[in-house]
């Protein structure tokens, strides 16, 4: 068991901010994400789009504000929990106790919530069926490709995974790239090649095609697709990949009794703790009059839920308000060097 | 003169966008002209748009079937928009984002359908 002074519960702007308040007031944290990476919507839905209302930057993409937290946070060497999920959580005395899907557990006075619109998962295929075979044939990540090897693959999607994975994959395998209009949307020197693939003969491209039903009982044995003037076709699969992207989905959070309304925790706005003593929540998750869903309020959420966990991580010692330019103290947790 | 000035804004219309759930219950509201029609499915607490992404166009959680006889009459899909509906649940030829349609004058008498759930 991980025992820490507070434990952030997603790792996007807000929860990265946290990280860095926690930090100068003295405190250590641990902070769990589902994604593989730290950003959270930042990262995974806009890593390239422009955000223009950052104080004092002008302009920078998801990634770079991703990119420029993570330096920020760095002295403060909090551990990263990623591709896990937090699955339950229970008051024992003054801590709460949180179990990972992973195994992981930890012990913290306080929990920051700072769940954005809840975690990352991918989209899955809306064909019942698809759950049947899900794990078995039909998956929405590769994890090991070498099972594949001289099979019959059909590949959902017209983004970039689903590409490189037409083109990957059809090395060693027969690809029926199948999406629902004929552009795609990838990269185009990948597109390139994957037209070149299908003038070879290596991939077969299928647009516009819907997937309509997926055939077999035991084992799915192929599919059925639609085209765009109602006419179907039959293609024989021995994998399904689909890459829809992802979705969020607020999970076990739901469950913690925090009066969850429409997805969002309400806060009292002096020290953003929810109803639960110790259970904080910032940025997009939490709620309260006026709540804007800026990442620049998120970062004001996360200073004030900071030094409201400092009471409960440390009882005996008074927390002093001091500024980052002028405290030696601080300057010593950034590790700076007189 | 100045009665006609006295009566414009009284005059104002507010479009009425008509939202229809995916078994055809329809809900008509009125949406002040600049909204979205996602933002204007929020506020009267239309079930069927989730918005998730806050109208930033990166989820595909507020997608809307557009009628036919109104799809000509909504500012053109941008390619952005057409590639995050490739993510959208079961998108159709007359898939939008709501988030990106935004409500004029000449939308007044708008329908939407949402689709059976958005994720």
């Amino acid at each position: 068991m991980i025992k820490t002074d507070a434990i952030i519960i997603g790792a996007g702007p807000t929860g990265l901010f946290a990280v860095h308040q926690l930090g100068i007031i003295g405190l250590k944290c641990e902070i769990i994400d589902n994604l593989d990476r730290a950003g959270g919507q930042c990262i995974e839905l806009y890593p390239d789009k422009p955000i223009y209302d950052i104080p004092a930057i002008p302009e920078c993409t998801g990634e770079e504000l991703t990119n420029g937290l993570l330096k920020q946070v760095a002295p403060f060497k909090a551990n990263f929990h990623l591709n896990q999920r937090v699955e339950e959580i229970k008051q024992e005395d003054n801590s709460w106790i949180l179990k990972t899907n992973k195994g992981n557990v930890f012990s913290a006075p306080n929990v920051i919530i700072a769940g954005g619109v809840g975690s990352f998962e991918p989209r899955k295929l809306t064909l019942k069926e698809a759950e049947k075979f899900e794990g078995s044939q039909i998956f929405y990540s590769v994890v090991n490709k070498k099972i594949f090897q001289n099979k019959k693959i059909s590949i959902f999607g017209g983004g970039d995974s689903a590409l490189d994975w037409a083109l990957e994959l059809s090395k060693t395998n027969q690809v029926t790239l199948i999406h629902r209009r004929s552009e795609f949307r990838g990269a185009a020197h990948t597109l390139n090649e994957v037209r070149q693939k299908e003038k070879e003969g290596k991939i077969l491209i299928k647009t516009p095609y819907n997937l309509t039903s997926i055939e077999g009982d035991k084992i799915m044995t192929g599919i059925e697709i639609k085209h765009e003037n109602e006419k179907l076709e039959k293609v024989k699969a021995d994998y399904i990949l689909s890459f829809f992207g992802l979705i969020m989905k607020l999970g076990p959070i739901a469950e913690w009794g925090l009066n969850i309304d429409k997805k969002t925790i309400p806060v009292n706005t002096e020290t953003f703790q929810t109803n639960k003593e110790g259970i904080f929540a910032i940025g997009d998750i939490c709620t309260y009059p006026g709540k804007l869903k800026l990442i620049l309020s998120g970062f004001h959420e996360g200073a004030l839920a900071a030094r409201a966990c400092f009471k409960r991580a440390k009882p005996n010692e008074t927390y002093k308000f001091e500024f980052t330019t002028a405290s030696k103290n601080i300057h010593d947790r950034l590790g700076l060097k007189k | 003169m100045l009665a006609l000035f006295i009566f414009i804004p009284i005059l104002r219309i507010v479009p009425k966008i008509t939202y229809i759930s995916h078994d055809e219950k329809k809900n008509t509201v009125e949406v002040p002209v600049g909204l979205t029609v996602m933002e204007g499915a929020l506020q009267n607490n239309i079930q069927g748009i989730d918005a998730d992404c806050g109208g930033s166009m990166a989820c595909a959680t507020c997608h809307v079937y557009v009628s036919e006889n109104w799809l000509n009459k909504i500012e053109k899909i941008h390619d952005a928009e057409q590639d995050m509906l490739d993510m959208a649940y079961e998108p159709k030829k007359n898939s939008r984002l709501s988030c990106q349609i935004i409500v004029s004058k000449d939308l007044d008498g708008l329908e939407v359908t949402t689709p059976i759930k958005q994720t």
